[in-house]
């Protein structure tokens, strides 16, 4: 990486800190100025963020916003150049069994020689632990997660076979299989059928009801206030978060989708790719 | 090793790999002056690593891709090998007998070491796999997922690569720097072709090669003058090009044979949708239609109209009386039900997607063989159950 690190260290916990604001709800996941650029470009800049838990929080940006990033830099699959992750007051190293995910979809290939079965078997590689193998009890739960996205039918289909939709199911299962507390999902409703679009909405309410936290990166405008009770607006940097109700405004998807970052985004690249105009430590 | 190389899409890195070796080879030489296999295998083995972290290197720190890099690297590392080779050869003490056997392979000049070096690879590798399978398979498929587990990832992508140069540089011997690639990749792909699932492509990419190799070394030993190296090569590829034409789902042959049995299948049903429809201009289904008039409604070859008729007669969709055809009861309901999902086609998509009347009958005449009952069923309450398509004729009703 061409730009220096700049690596702060999260505050410690303490019993202070959540005494000091005894109604507020836990937060889930929190990102303090985060900044990730892929070589010299910048993708995320500064980005400070608080998602309380048990809600369902929509990302909301242009193409080439940052959002998957903002995901991928939570689990540390990008690595920032500053800013810290805390996943409910611990760093992701600390939480990984907490956390589940849903890339997307067409970041693989399906015509992987597998099954569906297999891949959501995949989920539960980070509980069986390295060299051994997933035991006949994983694989209860391997179906068991199948049954819930409603494709138990399919779990011995090879991949290829699985219509977008079901495909999509199978991710999601994998995920359910984690047994996770907070949920990280790229695009979970891009390019599905109506009724997988229905069957994903039911299973986000139901783990939202679980007490469930679910941060999606989602396309569809229409309907995020229908879906998601919590939105971020992201390009590049934060342009807002908070409830659905007060924060998925006209004026702030004006502000999201409008044209006056290009500045901004100048500048960063600016600052990233000269790097004399940095100090050296 | 060739299967996680094919899947991961690295087959080049093989070649390059395999390419990389050769000067390690003559730099080996050169210093200790020794042909023992040895030696010259451990200096191919650090030219391989060297290739394959050149790689990554000009990958993470230039703009050139992945493909690019590779290319660099297979040239450049040849280029120094042969030009070694070259100066090797005109040396006083060197004659490159024993080197050039690592360009092309000499698989006769084996000695007893060779074997025992490739058999301890081999344990190492069937061992290393076996150990690290779900590993290996979650970083193949799904990379992104296995960091967020926690899978040292890069790592194993190491491993893997340090694996793969070892496959490499053994295998040189037998079959060379030119042809390594082929043995590495052949027997992957061919097993691809046979199953969907990773342990048996595996397993099976793992005899096939092996067997190859015990063929087109029995070939090679029975005439006289055949190398042995380029026959095992043939051997394989012959086995990938039979896998290639009659692996059944992903053959050439099965998808043209599916090919054929499907356009059958949506012939036979305009054959009776063409009888419906002539049905329902005269007002009545129950008279017998000439098979010339139906031929000439058709339009297809006489034959194969011939052999569809008795198709459908055989299922008892359609009867005969002399020359003239009728529609059975069972037929004409199969043929409403294709004019209903025609119909109700049509009407979805001039009113849902605004396509004017005149555009939508040649889709719907796809449509029609593909809809199923339940997805008619679904759209037509959806549409308000029209009654007519947009040309203003009737939609048959639903009959279950």
């Amino acid at each position: 990486m061409s730009a220096e690190v700049r690596q702060e260290s999260p505050p410690v916990e303490s019993g202070a800190a959540s005494a000091d604001a005894p109604s507020r709800a836990i937060t889930a996941l929190e990102v303090h100025d985060l900044t990730v650029a892929y070589r010299t470009k910048p993708v995320l800049w500064d980005v400070d963020l608080a998602l309380p838990e048990g809600h369902l929080v929509a990302i909301v940006g242009p193409n080439g916003a940052g959002k998957s990033t903002l995901l991928k830099a939570v689990m540390g699959i990008v690595k920032p150049i500053t800013g810290w992750v805390q996943v409910y007051s611990a760093p992701y190293a600390q939480r990984r069994s907490w956390v589940g995910y849903v890339p997307q979809r067409e970041s693989v290939d399906w015509d992987f020689p597998t099954s569906a079965i297999d891949v959501v078997l995949m989920g539960l590689y980070g509980r069986v632990g390295w060299i051994r193998r997933p035991s006949r009890e994983h694989k209860a739960i391997a179906m068991r997660c199948l049954e819930q996205v409603g494709i138990p039918e399919l779990a011995h289909r090879q991949i290829s076979q699985l219509s977008g939709g079901q495909q999509q199911r199978v991710f999601l299962a994998r995920a359910l299989a984690q047994e996770a507390k907070l949920y990280l999902m790229d695009e979970p409703f891009a390019g599905v059928d109506a009724t997988t679009e229905r069957a994903v909405l039911e299973l986000l309410q139901n783990l939202r009801r679980e007490g469930k936290t679910v941060v999606a990166v989602h396309h569809d405008l229409q309907t995020v206030a229908e879906y998601f009770d919590w939105v971020v607006l992201l390009n590049m940097r934060l342009v807002a978060a908070g409830p659905t109700s007060t924060t998925f405004t006209q004026e702030n998807l004006q502000r999201t989708y409008g044209g006056r970052l290009t500045v901004l985004s100048q500048a960063a690249e600016a600052l990233l790719s000269k790097r004399t105009l940095r100090e050296k430590r | 090793m060739g299967g996680f190389t094919l899947l991961r899409r690295q087959s080049l890195l093989g070649d390059a790999l395999a390419h990389a070796a050769l000067p390690g080879v003559c730099v080996a030489f050169l210093i200790t002056g020794s042909k023992q296999p040895l030696p010259l295998l451990t200096g191919a083995l650090c030219a391989g690593l060297l290739g394959a972290l050149y790689v990554v290197l000009v990958v993470r720190g230039s703009r050139i891709k992945e493909d690019s890099a590779i290319g660099i690297v297979l040239s450049v590392f040849y280029a120094v090998g042969i030009v070694l080779l070259t100066r090797i050869q005109k040396l006083p003490a060197g004659n490159q007998s024993g080197l050039d056997k690592y360009l092309f392979g000499q698989a006769a000049a084996l000695v007893q070491e060779d074997l025992e070096v490739m058999a301890g690879v081999g344990v190492v590798l069937v061992a290393a796999v076996f150990l690290l399978w779900k590993e290996l398979k979650l970083l193949t498929f799904d990379r992104a997922f296995g960091q967020s587990l926690g899978f040292p990832m890069r790592g194993l992508e190491v491993v893997l690569t340090c694996l793969l140069v070892v496959v490499v540089v053994v295998g040189l011997q037998t079959v060379g720097v030119v042809l390594m690639v082929a043995t590495l990749i052949t027997p992957a792909a061919s097993a691809r072709q046979w199953t969907d699932r990773l342990g048996p492509m595996i397993l099976l990419s793992a005899a096939i090669g092996g067997l190859s190799g015990a063929a087109g070394a029995l070939l090679s030993a029975s005439f006289e003058k055949l190398p042995t190296g380029p026959t095992i090569v043939l051997v394989s590829s012959s086995v990938l090009f039979v896998s290639l034409l009659f692996a059944p789902r992903r053959g050439i042959l099965w998808s043209m044979w599916r090919e054929r049995v499907f356009g059958a299948r949506i012939r036979r049903e305009n054959l009776l949708k063409d009888l419906y429809l002539l049905g329902e201009r005269r007002g009545s289904w129950s008279t017998h239609v000439p098979f010339p008039i139906l031929l000439g409604m058709r339009g297809d070859r006489p034959g194969r109209t011939r052999r569809d008729v008795r198709r459908l007669i055989r299922s008892g969709l359609l009867e005969r009386s002399g020359d003239g055809l009728r529609l059975e009861p069972e037929g004409l309901l199969a043929a409403e039900r294709l004019v209903r999902k025609h119909r109700l086609w049509e009407v979805y998509l001039t009113r849902r997607l605004d396509l004017p009347t005149d555009h939508v009958h040649r889709d719907a005449e796809a449509m029609e063989h593909a809809l199923s009952d339940a997805a008619v069923n679904e759209f037509e309450g959806r549409l308000g159950f029209p009654a007519t398509d947009p040309h203003g004729r009737p939609i048959p009703p639903r009959r279950d």
